[in-house]
């Protein structure tokens, strides 16, 4: 009988954190400009240069500690990790090795399971750190060189090490879910991977079932989608399988994945020997993590999805599923409670969110993070709709305008015209003309064919220019029938 | 009026007084260098147009009454190892041959807010590393008193050029020495503060834990002034302290009675000079004269300071001079076809043999494996003679001493043994792990006429106690 | 002397630093690095037991910049001293193919 193999997958998980600037310097964190832009002596290594903690970096390290259960290391330093690269000026990235700033934490992920078996289970997180990003290689093929960009260099980062507690793509995702989620409720990051603020390494190894001890392990890197993820952990478990079958051995190295091959390839050259030499950085003071700054922070802690769930469900008449969405995007759940706050009735923004919002994210390929338009003018489209100012279909016209462009709903529909026409007298002349040109549908509704009505509501509606209430031209199309 | 034999302050004073003017002042101390360089090569770059510039504009303004300091108008030197906006920064090394800083230091934009005007900058052993100045790649650094000896270092062009009279005073720093060796060596006055007093931004590091800015002056008076110039709290580095009663000036008074002061027997045992050992010593009968209470104690671990330096100081090294790569200033080997071998070539061609021995050394102890038994070992240790002091401050005021244990050697009789080198640190260097101030004064001259310097260390904080117990000594042999 | 370099080590350690030696210079680098280590070693005569390693000789701690944009465009002074330029960008031999 073929053996059976069991996977095991630890990550490590970057996050960008959304501070205004980097993390030892007073630099835009902004994203793209022109190259070099948003750099200065300290971000690019410059000799004499020297580094001052950003503030905002540890308390969003700890608020992320907090919300994955960890326990903050109260006393902790910087390390210097040494490597020569040209994304990192220094050729040492200032990171945390001996004193991370958060350990021993956990999340419950929730899995769909095969056949509809969802289960729950906790995945222990190791350690998270803080530490500083690199810059961007850009890689010139006409001169055949590289070019160095360090705008991102300096850029706060936090490292989010899970203990090996997963065991296949599905609980991955699930955890990458839960985290992303987590941090942006948090806000302090936008968690997005394919703008590579939030990116995974996967450590994985593949074992007997049944067998004690792990089996060796690799990492990929290089990950920067869902799908990604889930074909390289596939791919590297084939691979070590193909292997151990083979009677060969899983090599510990560093492996690059391509998505396009579908293959990973091993990143080793005997030029990086892979000996770090951590040591504590004597430019940087440590960091006192008093009690009472912890308990600020944790005062601070947003309500988070859970919470918000249930308390959906009490004070809002809304479908559990409408919840469920939701809240499952901080910044959707933001624009629902924004909107419900200025007075929009809740069931009538959820139905905004559910139908039209969600249509055009899956058209367009974004998500729900990318929505530009304000809770003002989501909330002043229904109050439009509410007073018939406008017709339902006139308003999905507005709100994918305003999708684009986050226009103003009154002032677009204002400029463009497109208010419902209430003039009864105008509207009497239109319904006169069309009942007029159509004796056929007349006769046919005075025949008892309750459809022909639509027919002829359908004619008035193109003859306004879809600027008329159906309901009240069919009300008097009845009355002069 | 001889301008250049004039100390900084007095130089200032005559300025204000208007008997001379900073241009004036200037202009001499460029045509001494003109006249003397070939001799002694104190300076890396000379930068005669701005000095004289910067003078004009410095004497406008001490005439518009804008600028009254104490050295408003002195011309100064600048260790090569200081940011200079504009002006070549080479550390003394080929890596950074051309390389042109866009900001400066802020120990010297503190004394361009005092008046200085900045002539060049000065030659020093390749990053710091080095007592004798000899491994600049930019050629040796003679010494004034005796050309054929050397200056000392790292900070030696500083203190030449202060002994030469090229300049009035200098800024240097010191890692494990650096600053008062070479001022013993010259017969000037040399001061590190405690670690923290001056900011290290814009100092091109060596040992960033070791590692801080002092003078280099004629005279006591100088050097209290210079330091109080330079303190500042600097939000800019970390390790910057907040202090108060900086007033340094303040300290410049002639009284030792009831100060207590210690001798380390450690410190006068083998290997010590006699010549020195009695001109020290005879210095400390002066203090005791004044009033002060002397004794001997026993300072333990002396012998454990150099391997404890040398570890923390090359690992920190190794690293901080990982940035010198090709890639973003400084020296870049032409024709290297992949990466690895542009940062090979770049940094061998680059650096000169003692920064290589040291940083391979760094490199070393930081290694998997070796990390704990050589660099945590050297952390734990520091941490035994930071506590020796300690003990000894409870008793003392001030611990005095040789700063080094002969006077200036030949020239190219040091380099051949580095371990024998490296033992010629042994009285300065425990202060730099300590982080506590030290000065070097001269006390006299060995037979061949060679000056010899002795230390004086305080406790952390303690500068005003070193500066009176200096100004004392140096007022009751003048 | 008691700590022999390797010639695999020195190999090593070049690796690390990204220094080239000449056959000469890791003659040399081995017997400095074994008289250094000789040296050194004299540490371990010390009981260190219980002592904890000192980074920073003093207590001072959270010394932090408040979350404010300070810095301008700068790329002039960052690419003032570039060995090589390109489209705002440092250049450097190829990384990866």
């Amino acid at each position: 009988m073929a053996k059976q193999y069991e996977t095991v997958i630890g990550l490590e998980v970057h996050v960008e954190l959304a501070t205004k600037t980097k993390i030892f310097c007073g630099c835009s964190t902004a994203f793209g400009g022109r190259p070099n832009t948003h750099t200065c002596p300290v971000c690019t290594g410059m000799p004499g240069s020297l580094p001052v903690l950003n503030k905002q970096v540890v308390e969003y390290a700890v608020a992320v500690g907090l919300a994955t259960n960890c326990t903050i290391t109260q006393y902790c330093k910087f390390d210097r990790k040494n490597y020569f690269y040209p994304d990192n000026p220094q050729n040492y990235q200032i990171s945390q090795l001996y004193l991370p700033i958060c350990r021993n934490g956990s999340v419950e992920i929730e899995v769909a399971g095969e056949n509809g078996n969802a289960y729950t289970k906790p995945v222990r997180i190791h350690e998270i750190h803080m530490e500083e990003d690199a810059g961007k290689l850009v890689h010139d093929d006409w001169e055949d060189c590289t070019l160095v960009d360090y705008n991102r260099s300096g850029v706060p980062l936090i490292e989010i090490v899970s203990e090996p507690d997963m065991r296949s793509a599905e609980e991955v995702i699930a955890y990458l879910e839960k985290l992303r989620l987590l941090i942006q409720y948090l806000g302090a990051s936008d968690c997005k991977l394919q703008e590579g603020s939030m990116r995974a390494d996967v450590n994985l190894s593949v074992r007997e079932v049944g067998a004690e001890k792990f089996g060796t392990r690799t990492e990929m890197k290089n990950l920067n989608s869902f799908k990604a993820i889930a074909r390289a952990i596939q791919g590297e478990r084939e691979r070590q399988i193909d292997l151990l079958e083979a009677g060969k051995e899983v090599i510990q190295e560093t492996r690059r994945w391509d998505d396009n091959k579908e293959y990973s390839y091993a990143m080793r050259s005997k030029e990086d020997a892979q000996d770090y030499r951590y040591f504590p950085d004597p430019d940087l003071v440590p960091v006192y993590i008093s009690d009472e700054w912890l308990d600020s922070i944790r005062s601070r802690q947003p309500e988070f999805r859970t919470e918000k769930m249930k308390r959906y469900k009490e004070e809002y008449d809304i479908p559990e599923y409408d919840i469920d969405i939701i809240t499952g995007s901080k910044h959707l759940a933001d624009i629902f409670e924004a909107s419900v706050a200025l007075g929009s009735q809740p069931k009538k923004v959820s139905n905004w969110l559910m139908v039209e919002t969600m249509r055009l994210l899956k058209e367009k390929e974004m998500e729900p993070e990318d929505i530009r338009f304000s809770p003002e003018h989501l909330s002043r489209l229904i109050t439009l709709v509410d007073g018939k100012v406008i017709n339902s279909s006139v308003a999905k016209e507005v709100f994918q305008v305003m999708f684009e462009e986050d226009v103003d709903p009154e002032q677009y529909v204002e400029e463009k015209g497109l208010k419902t026409v209430n003039d009864e007298g105008a509207l009497r002349k239109v319904v006169e003309e069309v009942i007029a040109a159509n004796p056929q549908s007349v006769e046919d509704y005075h025949n008892g064919k309750e459809k022909a009505i639509g027919f002829l509501v359908g004619q008035t509606m193109k003859a306004m220019k879809g600027k008329a209430d159906p309901a009240s031209v069919n009300q008097m199309l009845k009355e002069l029938l | 009026m001889d301008i250049l034999s004039l100390t900084a302050v007095e130089l200032a004073k005559a300025i204000r007084e208007g008997k001379t003017t900073s241009v004036e002042a200037t202009q001499a101390v460029l045509d001494k260098i003109a006249a003397s360089e070939d001799t002694y090569h104190c300076y890396v770059t000379v930068e005669r147009e701005k000095a004289l510039q910067q003078a004009a504009g410095v004497q406008k303004k001490i005439e518009a009454g804008e600028l009254t300091g104490p050295l408003a108008g002195v011309p100064f030197a600048i260790k090569d190892n200081m940011c200079t906006e504009g002006t070549l920064t080479t550390c003394s090394s080929k890596i950074l041959e051309n390389f042109v800083p866009t900001f400066s230091a802020e120990a010297v934009l503190n004394l361009e807010k005092a008046g200085a005007v900045i002539l060049g900058k000065t030659n020093m052993d390749e990053f710091a590393m080095g007592s004798t100045t000899e491994t600049s790649y930019y050629g040796v650094t003679k010494n004034p008193r005796n050309p054929e000896h050397v200056p000392g270092g790292s900070s030696g062009g500083s203190a030449a050029a202060v002994a030469a009279e090229e300049c009035f005073a200098a800024l240097g720093s010191d890692t494990g020495g650096s600053i008062r060796q070479p001022a013993s060596y010259c017969g000037v006055v040399g001061m590190k503060p405690t670690y923290g007093t001056v900011s290290r931004y814009g100092l091109i590091a060596y040992g960033s834990s070791l590692d801080q800015i002092g003078p280099l002056t004629k005279d006591v008076t100088d050097c209290a002034t210079v330091l109080e110039a330079i303190t500042s709290h600097d939000p800019k580095d970390s390790t910057s302290m907040k202090r108060e009663n900086t007033d340094f000036t303040s300290a410049l008074v002639a009284d030792v009675k009831g100060m207590k002061i210690g001798i380390p027997r450690d410190y006068f045992g083998e290997g010590l000079d006699p010549e020195v050992r009695d001109a020290v010593l005879a210095a400390a009968e002066v203090l005791k004269a004044q009033g002060a209470e002397v004794e001997e104690f026993d300072l333990s671990l002396v012998d454990y300071a150099i391997p404890t330096y040398y570890t923390i100081a090359a690992a920190e090294a190794s690293s901080n001079l990982e940035r010198f790569d090709g890639v973003k200033y400084g020296y870049r080997a032409q024709d290297a076809e992949d990466l690895h071998t542009m940062y090979k070539r770049s940094r061998s061609q680059g650096f000169g043999p003692e920064v290589k021995r040291r940083i391979m050394l760094g490199s070393f102890v930081l290694s998997s494996g070796y990390y704990d038994a050589y660099y945590l070992k050297a952390l734990r240790v520091k941490a035994l003679i930071k506590k020796a002091f300690d003990e000894a401050f409870a008793k003392y005021d001030v611990i005095l001493g040789p700063v080094a244990p002969t006077t200036a050697p030949k020239l190219g009789s040091s380099l051949a043994d580095p371990i024998k080198m490296y033992l010629g640190d042994i009285y300065t260097i425990s202060i730099n792990l300590a982080g506590l101030p030290g000065i070097s004064v001269p006390c006299g001259t060995d037979s061949q006429g060679l000056p010899i310097g002795m230390q004086l260390i305080g406790d952390c904080f303690k500068e005003k106690t070193l500066i009176r117990a200096a100004y004392t000594y140096e007022q009751s042999v003048k | 002397m008691a700590n022999v370099i390797s010639d695999e080590t020195i190999e090593y350690v070049g690796i690390l630093a990204k220094l080239e030696l000449s056959d000469e210079e890791k003659e040399a680098a081995k017997k400095d690095m074994g008289r250094m280590l000789d040296y050194i070693d004299k540490l371990s005569e010390l009981d260190t037991t219980g002592v904890e390693p000192m980074s920073h000789v003093f207590p001072v701690q959270n010394v932090f910049r408040e979350d404010v944009v300070t810095n301008g465009d700068e790329s002039e002074q960052t690419l003032a001293n570039a060995p090589g330029e390109k489209d705002n960008m440092f250049v450097v031999p190829r990384t990866f193919d």
